[in-house]
């Protein structure tokens, strides 16, 4: 661990049902703002952080009664690190999906209206892992922010 | 959920009274604009301009909206913030919606 990027962290954690998580990312998407994200790539950090909680309740936790997610950020240098953890089913094949883009055709009734999690995490994070642990998971995604930004 | 509607020269003004729609209000925004639109307006601007933040959950309810409309009726958006524009711009959902920066743009363009 570097201990200067220890510094600027914040811990966040909250049951895992969608209400909690609603109120969840609001409070984090708050303390990211007061902790000096830049304002530029904020509001990636806010889409990707939503789809991947989002993803814990309701994919982690299912079919057994919810327990926590915990949050951890991470400020360092030009790179935010964020730590989702959860002690639920782990991801299938043990690792997150591609996020493929559902097909956006011209017929109304066939347009898709869910699907795009992964695909909004890819499309904002710089960096995406994955880690099994005993017992629970951990999904880390990176953002940068480049000073001259 | 908190919709407000109002209709003036044919068409239905649905205001979001939220500051979010996301996965936690998704079903029941879905199940509000359902309600509100059981009307025959050929045209229904929802108003975001409450909206600070939206996620996959809620941009589907949109899409839903849209949908539970039929092929006849137009569902256009207006006042989004940067971040839920970004959310259909990301999504491509923006080639599918009309999006106006704010409510008297979508008025003043008309069902054109």
């Amino acid at each position: 661990m570097k201990h200067n990027c220890e510094q600027d962290s914040m811990e966040l954690s909250f049951p895992a049902t969608e209400v909690e998580a609603s109120v969840g990312i609001a409070k984090l998407r708050n303390q990211l703002t007061a902790h000096g994200l830049p304002a530029a790539r904020a509001d990636d950090v806010k889409i990707a952080l939503a789809e991947a909680i989002n993803n814990v309740v309701e994919h982690a936790y299912a079919g057994m009664p919810p327990e926590t997610v915990r949050i951890n950020c991470m400020m360092c240098r030009e790179t935010l690190e964020v730590r989702i953890e959860d002690t639920g089913h782990p991801m299938p094949g043990l690792k997150p999906p591609d996020g493929k883009p559902p097909v956006i055709g011209n017929i109304r009734q066939d347009l898709p209206e869910g699907g795009f999690g992964w695909f909004l995490i890819h499309q904002l994070a710089s960096k995406i892992k994955y880690e099994r642990h005993k017992g629970y998971n951990r999904l880390s995604l990176w953002f940068d922010f480049p000073k001259s930004a | 959920m908190g919709l407000s509607s109002r209709t003036t020269e044919g068409t239905q003004i649905i205001t979001v009274q939220c500051d979010r729609i996301d996965a936690a209000m998704a079903i029941q925004f879905k199940e509000d604009m359902r309600a509100e639109t059981e009307n025959d307006t050929r045209r229904v601007i929802l108003d975001l301009s409450n909206v600070e933040f939206i996620d996959s959950s809620g941009l589907g309810a949109i899409v839903a909206s849209m949908k539970q409309l039929g092929d006849e009726r137009r569902l256009d958006l207006a006042g989004l913030h940067p971040v839920v524009e970004k959310v259909f711009r990301l999504t491509r959902m923006d080639t599918v919606f009309k999006l106006f920066n704010s409510l008297d743009e979508a008025l003043s363009a008309g069902s054109n």
